[in-house]
């Protein structure tokens, strides 16, 4: 009955156009349903949103070259901290909260907290030039001189992974917010593009033809936009590799970054310029310019404020620029006016959810698709994760005997005795088989001959 | 009826053969109604042969006769049967060597109810049934063994039940099928019941109830809605859903400005310096006095009443002792009074209070201040509603009694509107000159602007000739965009015939590839003409060849942007140039960063063709010149393409089937045998992207994670990837969503019993299903 029911189901299945399960039916119209009313839901709550625009603690990673920096909150414009540390400064990097930050000093990689005072020196890290840190993943990516491109979990304080990219001095780095995928800029025009899970580089694009000055990647994760030493502003649409605009900036751009709501801003010398909208419309002159005292070192954006600020010669210049910082933000996800208590119980749930660094690759998407990698591969996989085969077979070393027994001609035949014991069964039973087969195919040839009885005068020689 | 008919036949037959055996005859007529019941005419004949065996003696004739009759019958062809001598063993026949009539034959009822015809003494009821009976030729078969007989009643007992229980199976797969189930499944809803569901189930049993139901149903009076009576609920049906909402809003607005007003009130009675409330007894005071001015003038009966008032306080100030220095107070100020100068001025001051409050109205005027002054003593003085009142009249909160007499009111509102006229209706006077005086400020302003403009325009051209150069700078870059759009036109075509001898190349290179691999010295050849091809490269062509291997894609995706846009680009962006000179606004708000603009400004890419950026580019091709930096992406990128390759292996044996030794290569047919060839590999995501080098490298970390084997009831990837597309947790959904998506299937309520499923659910199920259906189907077809 039931092995009926099977063959009738799977002739079923060949033959038919496949009739879908009504469980599976079910699945797809109530997640179709679920989904539907997730997106309907939250375009609801966006527009409950405050239009207003939110004020955060300076983010502000200054590069500078003296070996003095100070650390000021933007928004109440109070100094920290400010040390004296007595090397040369490369960048300074947040952590995942404002009581930490990196520091890469001349050689080794420094952690202290917001009262200055020095918390780790890690001696893994040397020679660091530019750093990034992934606020999801706990990750602090930190590229060297020594074309070294290192993480460091900072949730567990362990190397994650430590990738020789074989390019040269990395002075060059950005993160991909969308995919925490680190962007290097190269002095041979490339930009190649990293996840801590492969030794090589994920992609590697030709963008200009001289040295890449800088490197960023818009909040979406969508365009990309470099600089280079050919004075060229080049925007790529980094979802699918492919340029979308060209400008050429006359003295070229030495520092760029996006804000939020996606304005550009490049430091060409002393000057400052922004520009709106770079990737749509072909912009042929900035939304605003400014001139600082001396050339420029570094700039950032101040999420959730309309701030730019500008590390230059002669100090540190915040500049307002309206329409760069996002009004509406979530206050679940990074909350402006967060008290000390809020902070500590999203620390939490920030380690409660964080994303581990496997889980890092071009599509993020990856992780919802069904694995078709054939058995084999998977099974390689598991060997490379495990670092032994777990299938693999113990080798059958016979025992030591004494009294002249483990002569080499008796280990052989010890050996002998065991060999291929798992396939023994399946061979004894297909020869059987094949015998029968032989036997019955020999019963029906003499029913014949005897049935036809037609005896060739040569049948006599048969056997 | 048919055996009747050759009964008949034979009978005639007879007839004619015997007119001698009368005797025969007339004994006979029995014995062949007897026989009657038999079929065969032989039976008949076999009748008269025994009579004539049985009557021997009758003599010669008779023999002969009877002979004669077996000739003729004979000739008739019908054969006669020999009886009465045994010759062969036979089974009907008797050991008297009689044949017994019809003993092969079964007993037929025809044999057993002959006689019934005649006798009277059965019923004729019976004799019908019986006659019914004998023309049914059905016969009753034999009961069944025991086995079978159970086999049929467990069969039918089966598909009894079977029906039973189908009837079960729409709730069942409906439940299967459900969502959520919440057990005990027939919970009635917890919390408050409606008023009307419990009071429809209440009748009025006693006299006196059913006397108070007869009085309310004879007055229209709700009785089982007890929320409202039919005229209400006519009111209610006559207000539209905007009235509703406006009504609403109104009551909102008066409840709020009500709240608004009780707070300040409170706030203000909060207060406890005197001075305050001090000064604000006299502004209020004189803004009485100033209203009842107007309504003196206006509305006599409405300042009538509020003399009277004022005098009903005077009398009441009289006849109580509140300001008569008789208090615990004013006793203890009494004492005091000998040394403290302050505490007699406060009696002194009572007292003149009291004055004040009890002097005759001489004049209206005085009158109102002291009465003024004691109301505002209390709490919520009622002018202030009053004058509230008057502007908002449209308030049903404001105005005071709602059902009384509204014509009349609204015709006193309308008297206290223009009572106020001064107050509101100069309001407006000034508005209005304010206005107008705001629209001559703004003609003014405009025309100080348009003369800023104007100034600054000249201001501007002045400058503009000083920076000339950079204005000569744009126009030139201008003035080159055609030619340096054909340039790009003729650089594009020579790119398009550069890449395609490129890829022709390629293509052979491929081709031999496949063919001999062992012809590695023609392959480094072409290697090396490539190699040299690509040396003239730039990364400009680099981006034009993926636009062209872009192109030569099937799907075909975007042609255009490749030239066109390019070319379009430009003159848009002097179209723009100029139109800004025009409008000029923009330029004027931030006119210093204009001064340091003409470094700033990137120009589109094209423009930089012009002469000094052909310059800078030489300059920037010396300065690397060493690193041809395409040429080696180039490079790599064939590395690259060819690591992932398959190898065709070579198994060829030198001397096996052939002569072997030096100098003697194996024959081309052997290697063709010997050559493995592997598939080729899918293709690689950088194929269309000359610029760009994907690693097709598998991620195995991300593998651990995903799921590996298709869940059970998805027939394709896509279905399951569909499902587990959307995020489910907190962090991405509204809470609603989530309580939505993660409901447990199945809900029981703590400590109640779950009772199996009654018949009465079927059939209320069966109903609710039948609607349920239906209106499933209405959603699925609002759905698409």
């Amino acid at each position: 009955m039931c092995c009926h029911q099977l063959t009738s189901h799977s002739f079923v299945l060949l033959v038919q156009p496949r009739r879908q399960h009504y469980k599976l039916k079910d699945m797809i119209t109530r997640s179709e349903e679920a989904s539907e009313m997730a997106q309907k839901q939250a375009a609801r709550f966006d527009l409950l949103l405050p239009e207003d625009a939110g004020f955060l603690e300076g983010d502000e990673d200054e590069d500078t070259p003296s070996t003095l920096y100070k650390n000021i909150d933007l928004n109440s414009k109070q100094l920290m901290c400010e040390i004296n540390v007595m090397e040369s400064v490369n960048d300074v990097k947040w952590l995942h909260s404002e009581a930490m930050y990196a520091v890469a000093q001349k050689k080794w990689l420094h952690i202290y907290d917001s009262n200055g005072i020095e918390l780790h020196c890690i001696r893994k890290f040397n020679d660091v030039l530019r750093m990034q840190f992934l606020p999801y993943h706990f990750l602090l990516a930190t590229a060297s001189a020594t074309s070294f491109l290192q993480y460091l979990d900072v949730s567990v304080g362990k190397e994650v992974a430590a990738i020789c990219t074989k390019t040269g001095r990395l002075d060059v780095m950005c993160q991909n917010p969308h995919n925490a995928v680190i962007h290097l800029g190269h002095s041979n025009g490339t930009v190649t593009l990293w996840s801590p899970n492969q030794k090589e580089a994920l992609v590697k694009m030709l963008c200009h033809q001289g040295g890449v000055r800088s490197v960023t990647v818009d909040k979406t994760g969508t365009y990309m936009v470099t600089s280079g030493m050919d004075k060229k502003l080049k925007v790529y649409d980094i979802r699918a590799f492919k340029p979308l605009k060209s400008y050429f900036l006359p003295a070229g751009a030495s520092c760029l970054s996006l804000s939020q709501r996606g304005l550009l801003s490049a430091a060409t010398g002393d000057i400052v310029q922004v520009y709106r909208d770079v990737w749509n419309t072909p912009v042929s002159k900035p939304y605003m310019a400014h001139r600082v005292q001396r050339t420029i070192w570094g700039m950032n954006f101040c999420p959730f404020e309309d701030v730019l600020g500008v590390g230059h010669g002669e100090g540190f210049t915040s500049m307002l620029i309206p329409g760069a910082g996002e009004p509406n933000f979530d206050g679940l996800d990074a909350n402006p006016y967060r008290s000390a208590k809020q902070r500590q119980e999203w620390e939490v749930k920030a380690l409660l959810e964080k994303i581990q660094p496997e889980l890092i690759s071009l599509d993020p998407t990856e992780l919802g698709q069904v694995d078709r990698a054939t058995f084999e591969q998977r099974h390689q996989d598991r060997v490379k994760a495990l670092g032994f085969d777990p299938l693999a077979k113990e080798k059958f070393i016979p025992k030591y005997k004494k009294k002249g027994r483990s002569s080499t001609g008796s280990v052989e035949r010890r050996k002998r005795q065991v060999a291929h014991e798992d396939q023994r069964d399946v061979i004894r039973k297909t020869a059987e088989d094949k015998m029968k087969i032989e036997k019955e195919r020999k019963k029906r040839e003499k029913k014949e001959a005897v049935l036809s009885s037609q005896r060739s005068a040569l049948d006599r020689f048969k056997k | 009826m048919a055996k009747v008919s050759k009964k008949k036949v034979s009978k005639k037959s007879l007839k004619k053969s015997s007119k001698g055996t009368a005797k025969i005859a007339e004994v006979k007529p029995d014995v062949v109604y007897d026989d009657d019941g038999d079929d065969d005419e032989e039976g008949l004949y076999n009748a008269d042969e025994n009579i004539t065996s049985e009557e021997d003696e009758d003599g010669e004739d008779e023999r002969k006769r009877h002979k004669l009759l077996e000739a003729i019958s004979a000739i008739g062809g019908k054969r006669k049967k020999k009886l009465g001598e045994r010759s062969e063993a036979a089974v009907q026949m008797s050991e008297f060597t009689v044949n017994a009539e019809g003993e092969g034959d079964k007993v037929d009822l025809s044999d057993l109810i002959g006689t019934m015809e005649k006798t009277s003494a059965v019923p004729a009821k019976a004799k019908k049934q019986l006659k019914n009976l004998q023309r049914s030729t059905k016969t009753i078969e034999c009961p069944l063994s025991k086995q079978e007989s159970q086999r049929i009643q467990r069969d039918v007992a089966f598909q009894k039940a079977a029906t039973e229980v189908t009837r079960w199976k729409g709730i069942i797969k409906q439940n299967q099928r459900a969502e959520q189930l919440i057990f005990p499944l027939n919970q009635e809803p917890s919390g408050p019941k409606p008023m009307e569901r419990v009071v429809t189930g209440w009748k009025a049993k006693t006299p006196l109830e059913q006397e108070i139901f007869a009085l309310l149903s004879a007055n229209k009076q709700p009785i089982h809605d007890p929320v409202l009576t039919p005229t209400e609920e006519a009111s209610m049906r006559a207000m539209s859903l905007e009235e509703a909402k406006i009504r609403r809003a109104e009551l909102q607005k008066a409840r709020a400005l009500q709240s608004y007003y009780e707070s300040k009130a409170r706030r203000e009675r909060k207060i406890k310096s005197k001075k305050y409330h001090k000064v604000q007894n006299k502004a209020k005071r004189k803004d009485f006095v100033k209203q009842f001015d107007e309504m003196v003038r206006s509305d006599p009966a409405a300042a009538l009443d509020e003399l009277n008032k004022m005098e009903l306080s005077r009398m009441q100030e009289r006849m109580s002792l509140k300001h008569q220095n008789s208090g615990k107070w004013a006793k203890s100020k009494a004492i005091m009074a000998k040394y403290d100068e302050g505490a007699r001025k406060a009696m002194q001051q009572q007292l003149e209070v009291n004055k004040e409050l009890t002097q005759k109205l001489v004049t209206s005027l005085n009158d109102k201040e002291e009465e003024e002054e004691e109301e505002e003593a209390e709490v919520l003085p009622d002018f202030v509603n009053d004058a509230e009142q008057g502007l908002d009249s449209s308030n049903p909160w404001m105005r005071g009694k709602l059902s009384e007499e509204p014509t009349e009111k609204e015709i006193s509102d309308t008297v206290v509107l223009k009572a106020e006229g001064p107050g509101a209706g100069g309001n407006t006077v000034v508005v209005v000159e304010e206005e107008e005086e705001e629209e001559e400020v703004e003609e003014t302003e405009e025309e100080a602007l348009l003369r800023e403009f104007d100034s600054r325009r000249k201001l501007r051209q002045a400058q503009e000739t000083d920076i000339i150069s950079a204005d000569a700078e744009e126009k030139k870059a201008e003035a080159g965009d055609p030619d340096t759009s054909d340039k790009e036109e003729e650089e594009l075509s020579e790119f398009t015939s550069l890449f395609q001898g490129m890829a022709d190349s390629r293509r052979e290179a491929e081709a031999e590839q496949a063919e001999a691999a062992a012809d590695a010295s023609h392959t480094d050849t072409s290697a090396q003409l490539e190699e040299g091809l690509m040396r003239i490269r730039t990364l400009e062509d680099v981006e034009l060849l993926s636009q062209e291997a872009a192109d030569e894609a099937p799907v075909q995706p975007q042609e255009p942007p490749a030239t066109e846009n390019l070319a379009s680009a430009t003159p848009k962006a002097g179209k723009n140039r100029k139109r800004k000179r025009g409008i000029e606004l923009k330029t004027v708000l931030t006119k210093e960063a204009k001064v340091i603009q003409v470094p700033l400004a990137p120009t589109v890419e094209d423009t930089e063709d012009s002469d000094e950026k052909l310059d800078q580019r030489g300059l920037i091709r010396e300065a690397f010149a060493g690193d041809d930096v395409v040429s080696d992406f180039l490079k790599d990128k064939r590395k690259q393409e060819d690591a992932g390759k398959p190898k065709v292996v070579d198994l060829t044996l030198p001397g096996w089937g052939e002569w072997g030794g030096t100098n003697l290569k194996p024959s081309r047919n052997k290697r063709r045998r010997f050559r493995i060839k592997t598939a080729p590999p899918p293709r690689r995501k950088d194929q269309h992207l000359p610029s760009v080098i994907v690693s097709e490298k598998r991620n195995s970390s991300i593998s651990l994670h995903q799921v590996n084997s298709l869940p059970f009831p998805f027939q394709n990837h896509a279905q399951f990837e569909s499902t587990i597309r959307s995020p489910l947790g907190r962090t991405w959904n509204t809470e609603r969503t989530v309580k939505k998506i993660s409901k447990p299937k199945v809900l029981t309520q703590l400590g109640a019993i779950i009772e199996p499923m009654a018949r009465e659910e079927l059939m209320k199920d069966k109903k609710q299903a039948s609607t349920g259906n239906t209106s499933i189907v209405d959603s699925r077809k609002r759905n698409h």
